[in-house]
C-alpha cells in the first residue's frame, strides 16, 4: 500500500509523511528519488512550478521538516534585495547550526561574499556529509535582482564546490525564466492542480472534533458544488469552509434534524453558500462581518458591500474637468469643432464618418489629450465663464492623484502635459447627474 | 501680514489692533479645533473599537478548531474620507493621537511620496514604529537600544524580533508604576499602519507589503488603515484577487466635507459669540471657493482667519470689533484722528445727514459727544446680531421645508441672502411667503414649535413677546381642532338632515343653503390663521433681518474687501502674468508706460514689446519677422537721431536684446522651439489681443 519507499529513510517516517501530503505521493516519491541518500550529492537545481495553492511550498516544507534534511527556506518577496536574501540564507545556516543566538550580523553585499561565507558556513556545521537544501519560495522575484543572481543559484554546487542543492518553487513556467545569455537548466518538475476529488479529500481531513467525519465531509461536498466553479484555491475554499460551517450545523445543534438528514441540511445552506460566493468571497464584505452576521442572524442585504459605495462626491468644476477629460478622452479631435463650437459649418459626411466612429471608440480605450484641449472643452461646457485661476489647475493634478486621470509621458511640465481619463462611462454618467 | 507696526504710527490703535486680532483669533481656532473633535468622535471611537476587536482572537488564543483552520487574514480598515485631501492630514493626525493613547503605542503613517518602493516602505515603516518606542521609553528606562536606522536590516524578521523585545520588555516589568502606563495598551499591542493616500501607491508595492505582512500575521499583530479619497472600489482595482482576499476589510465612512462646513458655519458665523463678521460677498467668495474648487474645510478656516487679519490691518477702526464688555473703554479712549476716521466711514456719513442740524454739528465737531453715539451706535449693533440670528434660524426653519426651497436648502444659503440686500424685497422671498401660505396644519404647527424652541434658548431679551404670541398661535391651533370636529358634528347633522328630507323644494332649498356657506366659508378658521402667522414671520424678517449694510458703522465689524480676498485664494497666474506683459503699467505705475488701446510704447521692458508682437502671430512664429518687428518698435523712440536709417543690418545690442526678451518668454513657457522649422518658435498658448 505505502507508495512511498526508500531504503534511506525509515518506512515510519515515509508513512507519516504520506499522511500529511495527500494526493502528492507521486511527486514526493520522485522527489525522494531525486533526492537520494543524505550523503549522496543531488541535482544542483530543482524547479518546481504549478498554479497557485497546488501544494509546492508546503509539500516541500513537510517532506524537509519530517525526512529532517538540512534546509534553508527563504521567500524572496519577502527579502526583496539580493543583500537580503543572501545574508537571510547565511542568518538561518548559521542560526541552525550553532543553535544559539545568532553571533554577530552577517554582512554580505555580492554573491562572491556569499559564496565564501557559506563555504565557512557549511564547514563550522560539518555539514559534508549531507545535502543542503536551500528552497527559494516565489523565485518569480529573482528575476527583478542583479542579472548574476539566478544563474549562480542555478549552480551553486558547482561554484561553491559543498553538496548543496537549490530549489527554485514558483506559479510560472521555467521558459520565462530563461536568461536570454542562457545559464544552467535546471530540473523542472510540475505540480499539477488538484481535482475535484483531491479537493474533496483533502478538505475532509480536517474535520471538527466534534462531528464525525462523514457529516463534514458531505458539507465539503455541498461547499465544492457551489464554490468549485469560481475558485479553485484550497486555502481560500478552507477558510469558506470554517467561515460557514456554523450555519450548516444549526438545524443540527437546534435538534431540527440529525446529521445524516443531508436534504434538509442542504436546502439550509445551499442559499446561504451562494449569498457567500457573492460577498465573502469577494471581499465585499469581511469575514469577520460575514461571522457577526451569522451570529445575529440578520440578513446580508443589510451591510453594504464595498462596491456599494461608488459614488464619489467632487466639488463643482472638478466634475466639469472629469467630463471634459472623459470627451477628450473618447471623441476624435476633428469632431470637437462640431460638437462644442456654436457656429461650425455645415455637417458633412456625417453618415460616413459614424458608422467608422460608433464601433470602435470605447473599446479602444481612453486617447492621450494635451491639456490646452482639456481646457478648451471646459470652457465651452460650463455655462458661465471660468476664469483659469490656480485652483483649476491644482484640481487637475489632484484628479490625476486621485486616479480619475493619469498622465501621460511624464516629462516637462513646460512640454505641454498630456493626460488620459480612466474612468468608466458609469462614472461619469453619475457625475454629470 | 503680522506686521502691523511698521506701517502706521500709533494713533490708529495698531499695537491694540494686533493684539485683539490674536487673541480673537485664538478663541476661533481653539473653537474650530473643538468643533472638529466633537464631529470625527464617531469615526475615531467605530476605529478604536474595530482595532480592539481586530486581534482579540489572537490574544485569546483560542485552539478552537474555526479558528485553527480559518486562513488568518490581515484586519484592514477602509476610511473612505472624501476627496478634500487638504483636511485629511487633521484627521488622521487626531487618529494617531487617539490610538496612540488608547490602544497601541505602535502607529506608523505611510505616504505614498515617501514609499516609491518597498525597500522605502519598509524603512519609513520600521523608522517610524522603533523611533516611537524610544520615545515612549526613553523617560523609563535609559539603555535602551539605541537603534540606528541605517544599521539595521529592513526586513520583516528584524520587526518582529524588534516586537518580541519590545512586548516582552513590558511583560516583565513588575513595578507597579509601570504596570500602570502600559495598562492602556493591552498585553500585545496590535501595531497599526496607516496609509494615508491609497490612491498614490504603486500596486507592487501594496501588494509585495501585504504579502510579506500577511505570513508573518501570527507573530505580529498588524492592522492596516486605508486613508481613501475617492471610492473603496480602488482596493479592488488596486489589488488582485489573490491579495485582497488576504485582508479583512471593513469599511468607515468619514462625515461628509458639506455636513462639516454647515456646522462649521452653524458655530462660527452664526453666532454672536465673535464680534468679527464676514459680509455677504465675502462669505459667498469662501464658500464658492469650497463648492466649486476644493471641498477642502481647512481651506476655508484658512480664508476665514485671513479675512480676520486682513481686517485688523486694513481697517484703523477694528480696534472697536471686540466684546461689549471692552467697547465702553475702547471707545472713550479713542484719539483725535480715530474719529475722524469714524466721521469718514460713509456708513455714519448716512446717519449724520438723517439727523437734524444741530446734532450734526455737534457729531461733526465735538470729539466726546461722538464717542458717547458711537458707543450706543456700536451697542445697537451688537444687540441687532444677538436678534439676527434666532430669527434667521427661525426663517429657515420655515423655508427649509418649501418645495424646492426657493431661498435654498441650506441656512447659509439664507444667511447669504440677508447679508446681501433687503431680503424681503426679493422674488423669492415672495414666492416662499406664498408657498408658505399653503402649508398643512401639521406641518405649520412643529414649525412653530421649533421656532419657539429657538427663540427661548436664544439669548436675545426681546423675544419674550414674539414667545408669547407664537405660543398663542399655537394654543389657537389646538383650539381649532376642537372646532373643527365639532363643526364636522354639525355637517353631519346637516347631512342627516338631508337625507331626511323628502321634499323636493326643500331639498333644493338646503342644497342652496349648502352651497352658499361653502362658499363664503372660503376662508376657514385654519386659513385665516395661516395667513397670520405668515404675516407674523413676515414682519419678524422685515424687522430682524435688516441686512448689515444697512446698520450704522457696519464698517467696524464686517469684512467686505471680497476682491481683495479673491486675489488671495483664487489667484489667476495666467491673467496676472498677461496683466504684467501686456500692461506693464498696471504693475510699475510709471507714467510713461501709460499706453491707451493696443499701440506698443517702447518704453515698456523688453519682454513685454516681444509679447505683445508675439500675440499678434499664429501658431509659428518666424524669428526674423518677429526680430525685425522688435528692432521697428525699439528704434521708433531713437528715430530722430538715427542716422544710419538705411542700414539693414540689426544693431547688435538690439539683437542682443530681442533674444534674451525671447528666452524669457521660453522660460515663461509662451514659446518653445518647434522642430518643424528650424527658424521657427511654436506658440504655446492660444487667442491673440
Amino acid at each position: 500500500m505505502p507508495n512511498l519507499e526508500h531504503p534511506a529513510y525509515p518506512a515510519a517516517d515515509l508513512l507519516h509523511l504520506e499522511s500529511l501530503v495527500p494526493c502528492r505521493e507521486s511527486q514526493v516519491s520522485m522527489l525522494l528519488s531525486i533526492f537520494g541518500e543524505r550523503q549522496q550529492f543531488s541535482l544542483p537545481s530543482i524547479f518546481i512550478y504549478g498554479h497557485t495553492s497546488s501544494g509546492k511550498t508546503y509539500v516541500m516544507q513537510t517532506l524537509l521538516t519530517t525526512l529532517q534534511l538540512p534546509h534553508v527556506f527563504v521567500n524572496c518577496v519577502e527579502y526583496f534585495t539580493s543583500r537580503l536574501l543572501l545574508e537571510e540564507i547565511l542568518t538561518q545556516l548559521q542560526s541552525s547550526s550553532s543553535g544559539t543566538e545568532q553571533t554577530c550580523p552577517v554582512h554580505c553585499d555580492t554573491l562572491n561574499d556569499f559564496v565564501r561565507l557559506f563555504k565557512q558556513a557549511v564547514a563550522s556545521r560539518e555539514l559534508q556529509d549531507q545535502t543542503l537544501y536551500i528552497v527559494l519560495d516565489r523565485a518569480e522575484q529573482l528575476r527583478e535582482m542583479e542579472a548574476n543572481i539566478l544563474p549562480a543559484f542555478l549552480r551553486l554546487q558547482e561554484l561553491t564546490d559543498r553538496n548543496v542543492t537549490v530549489v527554485l518553487l514558483s506559479e510560472i513556467v521555467w521558459e520565462l525564466f530563461r536568461p536570454n545569455v542562457g545559464c544552467f537548466e535546471p530540473f523542472t518538475m510540475y505540480f499539477p492542480d488538484y481535482s475535484i476529488g483531491h479537493l474533496q479529500k483533502i478538505l475532509s481531513q480536517n474535520h471538527p472534533p466534534e462531528y464525525s467525519a462523514d457529516f463534514y465531509s458531505a458539507y465539503i461536498n455541498i461547499l465544492l458544488g457551489v464554490f468549485y466553479m469560481v475558485c479553485r484555491d484550497l486555502k481560500e475554499l478552507q477558510h469558506l469552509a470554517a467561515l460557514n460551517f456554523a450555519k450548516y450545523c444549526e438545524p443540527v445543534v437546534r435538534g431540527e434534524a440529525n446529521e445524516r438528514d443531508t436534504r434538509k441540511l442542504w436546502k439550509n445552506i445551499e442559499p446561504h453558500l451562494k449569498k457567500a460566493m457573492q460577498t465573502v468571497y469577494l471581499r465585499e464584505i469581511s469575514s469577520s462581518q460575514w461571522e457577526r452576521l451569522q451570529h445575529d442572524g440578520g440578513e446580508p442585504g443589510q451591510l453594504k458591500g464595498l462596491s456599494a459605495h461608488t459614488h464619489v462626491e467632487l466639488p463643482y468644476y472638478s466634475k466639469f474637468l472629469l467630463i471634459a477629460a472623459y470627451l477628450a478622452s473618447y471623441n476624435p479631435v476633428r469632431t470637437d469643432k462640431r460638437f462644442f463650437l456654436k457656429h461650425h459649418g455645415k455637417i458633412r459626411k456625417t453618415n460616413f464618418m459614424k458608422k467608422h466612429e460608433k464601433t470602435s471608440n470605447h473599446l479602444l480605450g481612453p486617447k492621450p489629450f494635451p491639456l490646452d484641449r482639456l481646457l478648451a472643452i471646459l470652457y465651452s461646457i460650463v455655462d458661465n465663464r471660468v476664469a483659469p485661476t490656480a485652483n483649476i489647475f491644482s484640481q487637475i493634478t489632484s484628479l490625476v492623484t486621485l486616479q480619475l486621470l493619469s498622465m501621460v509621458g511624464q516629462n516637462d511640465q513646460l512640454d505641454g502635459p498630456r493626460y488620459k481619463c480612466t474612468v468608466s462611462l458609469d462614472f461619469i454618467r453619475a457625475i454629470a447627474r | 501680514a503680522h506686521d502691523f507696526r511698521s506701517r502706521n504710527d500709533d494713533s490708529e490703535d495698531t499695537e491694540l489692533r494686533f493684539v485683539t486680532c490674536q487673541s480673537l483669533w485664538n478663541q476661533i481656532k481653539s473653537e474650530t479645533e473643538q468643533i472638529q473633535e466633537d464631529l470625527n468622535k464617531q469615526l475615531l471611537d467605530n476605529l478604536v473599537s474595530f482595532l480592539s476587536r481586530s486581534h482579540s482572537e489572537f490574544q485569546e488564543k483560542t485552539t478552537e478548531w474555526t479558528c485553527r483552520m480559518k486562513f488568518r487574514e490581515i484586519p484592514t480598515a477602509a476610511l473612505v474620507l472624501g476627496v478634500n485631501v487638504t483636511d485629511h492630514d487633521l484627521t488622521f493626525r487626531g487618529l494617531a493621537d487617539v490610538l496612540q493613547d488608547n490602544v497601541t503605542p505602535y502607529v506608523a503613517l505611510l505616504e505614498a511620496k515617501d514609499c516609491p518602493g518597498i525597500k522605502n516602505l519598509m524603512q519609513k515603516l520600521m523608522g517610524q514604529l522603533m523611533n516611537c518606542d524610544i520615545d515612549e521609553d526613553s523617560l523609563e528606562d535609559e539603555d535602551c537600544v539605541q537603534v540606528s536606522q541605517n544599521k539595521i536590516r529592513c526586513s520583516m524578521s528584524s520587526l518582529i524580533s524588534w516586537y518580541e523585545s519590545v512586548t516582552k520588555k513590558t511583560d516583565s516589568e513588575t513595578p507597579s508604576k509601570k504596570r500602570n502606563s502600559s495598562s492602556r495598551h493591552w498585553q500585545s499591542p496590535p501595531v497599526v499602519v496607516i496609509f494615508k493616500d491609497m490612491e498614490s501607491f504603486t500596486t507592487k508595492v501594496l501588494q509585495d507589503f501585504l504579502v510579506i505582512s500577511s505570513q508573518h500575521i501570527h507573530e505580529l499583530p498588524l492592522v492596516l488603515i486605508f486613508g481613501i479619497a475617492t471610492s473603496p472600489m480602488i482596493i479592488h482595482r488596486l489589488l488582485p484577487h489573490s491579495v485582497s482576499s488576504l485582508l479583512c476589510i471593513e469599511l468607515f465612512q468619514s462625515l461628509s466635507c458639506k455636513e462639516h462646513l454647515s456646522t462649521i458655519i452653524d458655530k462660527l458665523l452664526l453666532t454672536s459669540q465673535f464680534p468679527f463678521k464676514l459680509g455677504g460677498k465675502v462669505l459667498q467668495v469662501l464658500i464658492n471657493i469650497f463648492l466649486y474648487h476644493d471641498f477642502s474645510v481647512q481651506n476655508f478656516i484658512k480664508g476665514f482667519q485671513l479675512c480676520i487679519v486682513e481686517h485688523f490691518y486694513s481697517q484703523p477702526l477694528s480696534v472697536l470689533c471686540c466684546q461689549l464688555v471692552d467697547l465702553k473703554k475702547r471707545v472713550y479712549s479713542l484719539a483725535h484722528d480715530q474719529c475722524e476716521n469714524i466721521r469718514r466711514l460713509p456708513s455714519f456719513r448716512r446717519y449724520v445727514e438723517k439727523q437734524e442740524s444741530g446734532k450734526q454739528i455737534e457729531l461733526l465737531t465735538n470729539d466726546s459727544f461722538l464717542k458717547e453715539e458711537t458707543e450706543k451706535l456700536l451697542k445697537d449693533l451688537h444687540h441687532y446680531h444677538e436678534n439676527y440670528v434666532p430669527i434667521l434660524r427661525c426663517l429657515h426653519v420655515f423655508t427649509s421645508s418649501l418645495p424646492k426651497y426657493p431661498l435654498g436648502k441650506q441656512i447659509r444659503e439664507l444667511h447669504c441672502a440677508c447679508l446681501e440686500n433687503r431680503v424681503w424685497e426679493t422674488e423669492e422671498y415672495e414666492s416662499s411667503l406664498q408657498l408658505a401660505r399653503m402649508l398643512n396644519k401639521t406641518d405649520l404647527v412643529t414649525m412653530l414649535q421649533q421656532c419657539v424652541e429657538i427663540l427661548m434658548s436664544s439669548s436675545g431679551k426681546e423675544f419674550d413677546k414674539t414667545v408669547q404670541k407664537l405660543k398663542e398661535f399655537l394654543t389657537q391651533f389646538q383650539n381649532l381642532e376642537a372646532e373643527a370636529s365639532q363643526e364636522r358634528d354639525v355637517s353631519v347633522s346637516s347631512q342627516k338632515e338631508l337625507q331626511k328630507k323628502t321634499d323636493l323644494y326643500h331639498l333644493q332649498k338646503t342644497l342652496l343653503e349648502l352651497k352658499e356657506s361653502r362658499r363664503s366659508k372660503k376662508l376657514t378658521k385654519f386659513e385665516v390663521l395661516r395667513f397670520e402667522v405668515v404675516d407674523y414671520i413676515d414682519s419678524l424678517v422685515r424687522k430682524y433681518l435688516v441686512p448689515a449694510d444697512d446698520r450704522t458703522l457696519h464698517e467696524i465689524m464686517y469684512f467686505n474687501a471680497a476682491t481683495v480676498l479673491r486675489g488671495h485664494l483664487n489667484a489667476a497666474p495666467r491673467t496676472a502674468l498677461h496683466t504684467a506683459l501686456n500692461n506693464p503699467h498696471w504693475y510699475l505705475k510709471n507714467q510713461a508706460l501709460k499706453c491707451d488701446g493696443g499701440g506698443i510704447s517702447n518704453k515698456a521692458p523688453d519682454i513685454c514689446i516681444v509679447y505683445k508682437l508675439h500675440l499678434e502671430c499664429g501658431r509659428l512664429i518666424n524669428l526674423v519677422d518677429w526680430l525685425e518687428a522688435f528692432s521697428t518698435v525699439v528704434m521708433a523712440a531713437e528715430e530722430p537721431n538715427a542716422d544710419a536709417a538705411s542700414s539693414d543690418q540689426v544693431d547688435d545690442i538690439i539683437h542682443a536684446r530681442f533674444i534674451r526678451a525671447v528666452s524669457e518668454l521660453e522660460l515663461l513657457g509662451f514659446i518653445k522651439p518647434s522642430k518643424q522649422k528650424t527658424d521657427h518658435v511654436a506658440r504655446l498658448t492660444w487667442g491673440g489681443c
